[in-house]
């Protein structure tokens, strides 16, 4: 007998348990936005080149557009829609309101939903190709424009709003006393 | 895409047993290439086993000082892992240099030695290729081939491969271990990946349905003073057009221990062994550096519109070696 290609599974997003029935060949970002009707992320190449899609997997950020949705089952899932505190807004968010961290806003959720997970990463101690010293005992590299610039590397602005998307990321990374 | 199954493992003997040696089945790692070939319709897969679940997420010290990497340890993970950086410096390196952020938390290491070439004829199921479809032909060759191979290749594939990681791991004569429903096994990275030969379609030494479970990195002294280097088109996220990994100890002045290992430019991650005979005990200068690259690249077939990446590794061996060297007698 063929295997069965579709699946009844439950998604954890945002806090919120969602169970649906998908073909396995949805990928989570199809089922966020045509299933759960949250729309917030966007699809933009869909294949893993533009980073539109960036949602954050386990708290680690990832492409949803190579994601499948089946294999995302277990996992906990943040979009765009979840990262504030009620009217709250997140820190990334406020930062990229503050200084025009965008122009038409499509790559927006990716480049925010990249920018949290990239302050986690470098609070815990992750180097970057821009690092000049990997060594674990020379501690986190000041978060520096050329650091935030290759970490946020896989999130494209058609716009070109890079210069104040770098200023925005610096400001939230400064709230946590990182920037350089 | 073509519909299929999806069944997920939770231990290495289930999911070897789920696979069955099914050529139509695929295991599914992070995804990152597999999903993307599935789209396109290069993979066509009738059912996949996720192994993302099976306990192999881990980097432990081996006992004779080596490190083992789990298959389905991340790049992120590898990457920021003290040991990798304090003992393997141009591993992490490559790594980081390969890909984004978001791609390095989802792909595997596993997945990342199997991960197919960017060649664009390959990626274009209207195209003809003897990787993709054997006996069709290779456009490249009389085609599009900047970006493609100069050493290893034949007249039925120029593609190169396309990874970072794996030209670390060829420097510092990784192994990769494997299960299969009959036991598991070992291949040197140096057998790991089959000459391109009449049959590029066929590209590793993995025996049918085996689950890749981790990789063993030897204890390799060399390698603490080691750097990756990658040229490429644009300064981050983009894929080499030609990149070095590169480990030296000098002794009064001459190479006392060295590794080299070439990417992009051959179908498999190419380690240098010519170049590494002839620095061996030589003095430990820029002349002897270039000496080594052109035994090494003596070999070398550039086709016409990818000649530039002779030059192009020469000199990468030759600044790459020329720092390390000022590293080790500092």
């Amino acid at each position: 007998m063929p295997p069965s290609t579709s699946s009844d599974l439950t998604l954890s997003v945002n806090g919120e348990k969602y169970t649906l029935t998908v073909d396995h060949r949805t990928t989570l970002l199809d089922a966020l936005r045509e299933r759960l009707d949250l729309t917030g992320t966007k699809k933009g190449c869909d294949q893993g080149q533009c980073g539109a899609c960036t949602v954050l997997v386990d708290g680690r950020r990832a492409v949803s557009c190579l994601q499948l949705a089946v294999a995302a089952e277990g996992r906990e899932i943040t979009t765009i829609e979840g990262v504030a505190e009620g009217d709250q807004l997140h820190p990334v968010q406020q930062a990229f309101l503050d200084l025009d961290g965008f122009q038409c806003g499509y790559c927006t959720p990716g480049q925010i939903c990249s920018a949290i997970a990239l302050i986690e990463e470098h609070a815990a101690g992750w180097p970057s190709a821009a690092t000049d010293d990997l060594r674990p005992e020379a501690g986190p590299p000041p978060l520096t424009p050329g650091e935030i610039r290759e970490r946020m590397s896989g999130n494209l602005c058609r716009c070109g709003a890079y210069v104040s998307i770098v200023q925005a990321v610096a400001r939230a990374a400064e709230a946590k006393g990182a920037a350089a | 895409m073509r519909e299929f199954g999806y069944q997920r493992a939770y231990d290495v003997s289930g999911a070897v047993a789920l696979l069955d040696g099914d050529g139509e089945a695929r295991f599914l790692g992070g995804g990152t290439n597999l999903v993307d070939l599935m789209k396109t319709g290069v993979e066509r897969p009738a059912r996949l086993v996720d192994v993302r679940d099976l306990p192999l997420d881990h980097i432990e010290p081996t006992g004779d000082g080596g490190l083992r990497i789990g298959a389905t340890v991340t790049n992120s993970d590898l990457a920021a892992h003290p040991e990798v950086r304090r003992r393997y410096p141009a591993l992490a390196q490559a790594v980081l240099a390969g890909a984004s952020g978001q791609l390095r938390n989802m792909a595997t290491v596993g997945g990342n030695l199997l991960q197919r070439t960017r060649c664009g004829y390959f990626a274009d199921v209207t195209s003809a290729c003897n990787k993709r479809n054997p006996g069709s032909g290779c456009p490249a060759i009389t085609g599009e081939h900047h970006n493609h191979a100069i050493l290893g290749a034949s007249d039925h594939c120029v593609a190169t491969h396309p990874s970072d990681m794996g030209v670390a791991l060829a420097a510092f004569d990784a192994v990769v271990s494997y299960e299969t429903a009959d036991g598991p096994g070992e291949l040197p990275l140096a057998d790991f990946y089959l000459p391109v030969g009449e049959t590029p379609h066929l590209e590793t030494a993995l025996p049918p349905g085996a689950l890749i479970t981790g990789v063993t990195l030897p204890p390799t002294p060399v390698a603490a003073n080691s750097r990756y280097r990658k040229v490429r088109e644009r300064a981050s996220y983009a894929f080499a057009i030609g990149s070095i990994a590169a480990a030296l100890d000098v002794e009064d002045g001459a190479v006392r221990d060295v590794r080299l290992a070439f990417g992009a430019v051959a179908s498999r991650p190419w380690r240098a062994r010519a170049a590494e005979r002839a620095l061996l005990g030589a003095p430990a200068d820029a002349e002897n550096f270039a000496a080594a690259a052109d035994a090494e690249l003596a070999h070398a077939k550039p086709l016409p519109h990818n000649g530039y990446k002779v030059t192009l590794m020469r000199n990468l061996v030759v600044a790459v070696l020329s720092e390390l060297a000022e590293e080790a007698t500092r």
